[in-house]
């Protein structure tokens, strides 16, 4: 069937599906977040909010029945914010009991490798939290999509704009935990990628000299011969705001904190994104994060689909979405698909210091066969995983 | 008639010292608030005019004596007497609007409130709001049948055209289309209407009087991101030869032969270009380019680009008067 001929068929079945003319259509979409304590900071000027993610779940659902009302679909989030994985696959079992077959979870990695088999056949989860690239190119699974941008499409966005500005020669610094090492792993494959050189590749310990303070200890820990940019992979926030200013050479500081690769932040406003961050302001009542625009996209995928199928059986809406004909107008200045081999959304990944917007990857120049958006993270020929033909 | 009428508002504005003789473009600068003022003979803009918070949409007058302009982050739709120059009253618009449309009787403006999801019509002389009516999220474009009887508003993240009837202002149709509708125009007979779906990157051509879909059209661009490729402004010829299609980022407007529906042509014009319009004798075609923040001139005997203007920031809309 062409294009064409499937988007009049489309239009037929919306057509059918209008007041009047169907059935009423319930939607039940599950939401379960996990955040583990990701233990002390130094810096705590920003906490993270705790409902991220669950918000904008929230706002997509409003969304989904915006357009729903006019199209007799009725669509409702259950919601289950748990304080251990135990609580997370509890509820998450619970709702897949009660027939519910479309899921959006924030939970990190291993749970969700569990969560997919838990419900293998009976339901199609999306990825709103884990950035673990090891998801996209290996532990994929066929019920299985991301909405949450992996590490390495943070950090091929990072690297374009380094190679743009001829800022090749990096100091890395990495923190402690796994994340740090996953999103420090991520730059070095996109900084060979993009032609950026580790001038020094240092882990951050912390444990030189305690009675200095992290603004004392920097400068020295930063000594090299020259660098052009100090690169953070700090990913909980804890000694990643002390970087800037405190270098040992004035350069600038990137990565995760400084200028930052982010799929969100409150200073996105093209492309129509000043209206969903005003309708997320007014719900939520602050700003909406790379967290929230994960779920919200999850539940609006699911929403876009239904509205053109006018069904909401879970393997039918996964083929429907990751048909190359899906669009997911989801305000980045373009249609996003999903990736068939792996399932994530492609899509444009923000740079931003904390005030402004600096620039959007792709950036122009790096080229692709297919879409430039797949110069961004792991492509199909270094993806063992393959969940749709 | 129409060179005494010139000659009457020449001397008009002579008293008031202003220098155009010609047709005069108006362009909305969305990030300057402000609007630039284009003399449509010698192609330069003769005066930048402040106006309310993140100006988009504007419109004229019947009569062409007023513009009505959303000041979008003031909530208000300000009137700009077009002799003067002077903001001399604003209308009650409800919450963001942004677009809005005319009906043929002069008196019912109605106002797409992008934040509120719903359709606000005032009586201009009396600023009664008639009716608000529920429409989907991001209610965007606005448009009124030339016999006035529907008032068209696409709301882009519901993706819908939603028919307003404007006897009891109640929707009488919704119709899915492509991903993000922006834009509605009718034809002058109004028997066809033309939708462009930004996302989607189509326009819709819709048979008014069955409230069917006619034609989806596609756009190709050799060189260009399929992605980049999104629809806005729809502008048609009144003799029904040609409809123009500004494509957003792609920076091309798109030429279409309105009766074979043939795409003909992509012309180079200025970064995302959005909205579009004629000057009086449809010689000349006006696009506003967002990011180069300029208007291009297309000469439309030629199909050809003749001419870019700079104005203000973010230029959003343009209307040209006589």
């Amino acid at each position: 069937m062409s294009n064409h001929a499937k988007r009049l068929a489309l239009a037929l079945i919306c057509w059918l599906a209008l007041p009047g003319a169907a059935t009423a259509l319930d939607v039940r979409i599950g939401y379960v977040q996990w955040v583990p304590d990701a233990g002390p900071v130094l810096s705590n000027v920003t906490p993270e909010p705790e409902d991220a993610g669950l918000r904008g779940a929230e706002l997509a659902i409003d969304d989904n029945n915006a357009s729903g009302r006019f199209l007799d679909q009725h669509y409702v989030l259950e919601s289950h914010m748990a304080e251990s994985e135990e609580q997370a696959h509890a509820a998450f079992e619970r709702m897949l009991e009660s027939g519910i077959e479309l899921f959006v979870l924030r939970v990190p990695a291993e749970t969700l490798l569990a969560m997919a088999d838990t419900a293998a056949e009976r339901a199609l989860l999306f990825n709103a939290g884990a950035k673990e690239d090891t998801l996209r190119t290996g532990d994929c699974r066929a019920n299985m999509l991301h909405t949450q941008t992996s590490f390495a499409m943070l950090t091929d966005a990072l690297a374009q704009w380094l190679n743009l500005r001829r800022w090749q020669q990096a100091f890395l610094i990495t923190g402690p935990t796994d994340d740090d090492r996953a999103w420090a792993d991520a730059f070095r494959r996109s900084a060979a990628r993009f032609g950026v050189e580790l001038v020094a590749d240092k882990t951050w310990t912390f444990d030189a000299d305690l009675r200095r303070t992290a603004s004392r200890e920097l400068p020295l820990f930063t000594q090299a011969s020259d660098y052009d940019v100090v690169v953070v992979a700090d990913t909980r926030g804890d000694f990643g705001e002390y970087v800037p200013f405190n270098t040992w050479l004035p350069r600038p500081v990137v990565g995760t904190q400084g200028m930052m690769p982010v799929a969100w932040h409150r200073v996105v406003e093209s492309w129509g994104a000043a209206q969903l961050q005003n309708r997320f302001r007014e719900l939520a009542g602050r700003d909406m994060n790379g967290d929230d625009y994960a779920a919200w996209a999850g539940v609006r995928s699911v929403g876009t689909a239904v509205t053109e199928l006018g069904v909401a059986e879970h393997g039918t809406l996964r083929d429907a979405i990751l048909s190359e004909d899906f669009q997911l107008a989801a305000f980045k200045g373009r249609r996003l698909g999903y990736r068939p081999w792996n399932g994530q959304l492609r899509q444009p990944i923000t740079l931003v210091h904390p005030q402004g917007l600096v620039i959007t990857a792709p950036i122009e120049g790096f080229l692709h066969p297919v879409t430039d958006l797949d110069s961004l993270g792991y492509d199909a020929a270094e993806s063992d995983c393959r969940i749709h033909p | 008639m129409k060179t005494l009428l010139r000659t009457a508002l020449a001397s008009t504005l002579l008293v008031l010292a202003s220098p155009a003789l010609a047709g005069l473009a108006y362009v909305s600068n969305e990030k300057d608030n402000s609007i630039s003022v284009i003399d449509t003979e010698s192609l330069e803009v003769v005066e930048t005019i402040p106006v309310g918070k993140r100006p988009r949409g504007i419109l004229l007058s019947q009569d062409h004596t007023k513009l009505y302009i959303c000041a979008s982050d003031d909530d208000t739709v300000q009137i700009l007497d077009l002799e003067t120059h002077e903001i001399i009253d604003t209308l009650p618009s409800g919450e963001d609007p942004e677009q809005f449309a005319l009906h043929p009787n002069d008196r019912w403006l109605f106002i797409a409130n992008e934040d509120d999801a719903i359709v606000t019509v005032v009586d201009v002389p009396t600023k009664e709001v008639l009716a608000q009516i529920d429409v989907g999220i991001e209610p965007e474009g606005m448009a009124v049948s030339p016999d006035g009887r529907w008032a068209v508003n696409t709301s882009e993240t519901t993706s819908m055209l939603h028919w307003i009837d404007t006897e009891d202002f109640t929707i009488k149709k919704n119709m899915v289309v492509g991903q993000r509708p922006r834009h509605v125009e009718f034809s002058d007979d109004g028997k066809v209407a033309w939708a462009s779906a930004e996302i989607g990157g189509t326009v819709h051509v819709i048979d008014v009087e069955a409230l069917e879909e006619i034609a989806t059209l596609d756009f190709a661009i050799r060189g260009v991101n399929q992605d980049k490729v999104q629809p806005v402004g729809v502008a048609l010829t009144s003799d029904g030869r040609y409809a123009f299609v500004a494509l957003g980022p792609a920076n091309h407007v798109a030429v279409v032969d309105a009766q074979t529906l043939e795409v003909l042509d992509y012309l180079l014009v200025g970064r995302r270009v959005w909205q579009l319009a004629f000057n009086e004798d449809e010689s000349l075609l006006f696009t506003t380019n967002g990011i180069s923040g300029d208007v291009s001139v297309i000469d439309v005997e030629q199909l050809a680009v003749t001419r870019s203007i700079e104005v203000g920031r973010y230029p959003w809309g343009v209307v040209v008067t006589p």
